[in-house]
């Protein structure tokens, strides 16, 4: 059935999507956002699921001139719910080329004396410096993965914040980053606390080895 | 006998000499109005007084306010004096009553005359957290001063029709968003028997109160709190427009996610005037648009977002405001309720040209 494209069955669907698309296709030199949803259709298969098709506009968050045109499908399990959704999708046109950044900034990283530690990024005020813009959008990546592997058809989770992050040292190319974001799950308003580990090169892309929700914070 | 706190303190003219001199207030019981507070005539004129001690030669004006930063709520409040101050003619400030921690909750009236005008609500900060919204109330505040007299349609409604602003409609949450917890949602009451504090304020209204998309667990950022208007935030507003009996339109300003959503949160039920609501959207959004180029999904409550119980504006369509509209500003999750400063003004640009286009159409449509 035809979904409007505003209808919360539609957006939930199409931010899951945005994220796994994100998670793939992202890197300290690339996020995707969803801006907006053009179409959604929903399937019930008998047995199986229920599929999602979404056509959407993704932009890239430092370049919001360039917006990207995407198909998804999403399918939701039956039964289980603690097996992610399946997402597949497909791109149109060329992302832009991040080599360079992407280089950029493992350099950097790759040459600090002392790990990285930081907290609180943005802060309060919604800043980022710039040095902490590429920490922010690896953790804005990574973060795709662990909402994808966290949601159901009645969650939307956004990255609210990243309150720390360190750096791991490691003995091969990897980079390593220990992160614990918020999550804004929308539907129940909760700021949901997550330990996430990431490992990112500039040729093997971004991976999560280990994701956790925390406890809410108990003065909180 | 409800709350004399809660009584809004209204213009000398809702004021009535009774029969034997002493001032009657239409709602309100002699007894009660002796009992609780001083004529709200003292409280203009000492606001006049102020005004007047200032230096004469030196224009004070609210130019040193930078509506392009994140500001605590005493320089809000401490702005909001200079606004009155430079606009003694149109802008007076009222106290609508006190949050739980017994901070004042302050609406700016913008007037320019008449007695007990059909009226237009606007609120922001509800929920503590969402800073850009209190940031645009406080830029829109000062938007309509600068434009009476100069914009024709802020002009025309202004003659015909009053504007209440309240700018920090949860100043306990937005104290603490300051102090301790950034992300702070409720308000600040004490839940009896839990450790857990707050109460979500847009679940706390009598409008399909205690139903599904509230929580009943204090610990939830969606919980409904004790009872209907449980909240004294909420309560204020409430009674403020109960007893107001003249109010037409009410936009409530949330964010993010790039909204304007009527009627219902509640129900699946469309509203009845959904068709109407949906249009006035549909344009509202247009013209925002076309500022920035920012995109707003538009619906109601319930196809947008979820099934919410207790909203503000599930309320007050239910009690007689046909226009009833809640606002989510930007952005769409990229910054979430961390907006950057930089975008305070462009956001409030926006949403000023949809406010604008809401309060003409209302003001074109009288009931």
């Amino acid at each position: 059935m035809e979904l409007p494209p505003s209808h919360h069955s539609a957006t939930r669907a199409a931010a899951l999507a945005a994220c796994y698309v994100s998670y793939r296709r992202g890197s300290p030199g690339r996020g995707l956002a969803l801006r907006t949803v053009r179409s959604g259709r929903r399937q019930d298969i008998d047995g199986v699921g229920r599929k999602y098709c979404l056509e959407l506009v993704l932009e890239d968050v430092l370049d919001k001139d360039s917006p990207v045109n995407c198909t998804a499908e999403v399918l939701h399990h039956l039964g289980n719910k603690n097996i992610a959704p399946d997402v597949q999708f497909t791109i149109e046109g060329e992302l832009k080329n991040t080599d360079e950044a992407d280089n950029i900034f493992y350099n950097r990283i790759k040459s600090l004396e002392k790990e990285l530690v930081a907290e609180n990024i943005p802060d309060n005020h919604g800043n980022t410096s710039p040095e902490m813009e590429p920490i922010r959008l690896l953790a804005w990546v990574a973060s795709g993965y662990v909402i994808w592997q966290n949601s159901t058809e009645n969650t939307k989770f956004q990255l609210a914040q990243i309150k720390h992050v360190k750096q791991v040292k490691r003995s091969d190319e990897y980079l390593e980053f220990d992160y614990m974001i918020l999550l804004h799950e929308m539907v129940s308003q909760e700021i949901i606390p997550w330990q996430m580990t990431v490992l990112w090169h500039p040729q093997h892309g971004v991976q999560v080895t280990q994701e956790s929700r925390q406890p809410k914070h108990a003065s909180e | 006998m409800s709350s004399c706190s809660s009584i809004p303190k209204e213009g000398p003219e809702s004021w009535k000499p009774g029969g034997d001199g002493r001032r009657t207030h239409p709602l309100l019981p002699a007894a009660c109005w002796m009992a609780c507070f001083s004529p709200p005539e003292q409280k203009l004129v000492d606001e006049e007084k102020k005004a007047m001690a200032k230096p004469s030669k030196t224009k004070r004006s609210g130019s040193t306010f930078n509506f392009a930063s994140y500001h605590t709520i005493d320089e809000i409040y401490d702005w909001m004096d200079t606004l009155v101050a430079d606009h003694p003619d149109l802008v007076s400030k009222l106290q609508i009553g006190q949050s739980y921690e017994n901070r004042s909750l302050y609406v700016l009236k913008f007037s320019t005359g008449g007695s007990n005008r059909s009226a237009i609500w606007l609120d922001t900060g509800i929920h503590s957290r969402e800073w850009i919204t209190q940031a645009t109330g406080a830029w829109t505040a000062n938007k309509i001063a600068e434009e009476y007299g100069q914009d024709p349609s802020v002009t025309a409604v202004l003659d015909s029709m009053d504007i209440f602003l309240e700018i920090i409609a949860n100043p306990d949450g937005f104290a603490y968003t300051h102090s301790s917890n950034r992300m702070w949602r409720k308000t600040r009451s004490i839940n009896a028997g839990s450790h857990c504090i707050g109460v979500d304020p847009n679940r706390n209204w009598d409008a399909g109160f205690g139903g599904s998309g509230s929580s009943s667990n204090p610990c939830s950022e969606t919980y409904r709190g004790p009872y209907a208007h449980s909240e004294r935030e909420v309560k204020a507003i409430a009674d403020f427009i109960l007893g107001h009996g003249n109010v037409k339109l009410v936009i409530s300003i949330h964010s993010y996610s790039q909204m304007l959503l009527y009627p219902y949160g509640y129900k699946t039920a469309p509203a009845p005037d959904h068709q109407e609501l949906n249009e006035v959207a549909k344009k509202a959004v247009s013209d925002l648009a076309a500022v920035y180029g920012t995109k707003y999904t538009y619906g109601s409550i319930v196809n947008s977002i979820y099934l919410a119980a207790g909203t503000t504006i599930d309320w007050t369509y239910d009690h007689g405001v046909k226009y009833s509209f809640t606002l989510e500003l930007r952005d769409t999750g990229y910054y979430g309720f961390l907006l950057p400063s930089t975008q305070i003004i462009p956001t409030a640009t926006e949403t000023w040209a949809a406010l604008l286009d809401i309060m003409v159409h209302v003001l074109e449509h009288p009931y």
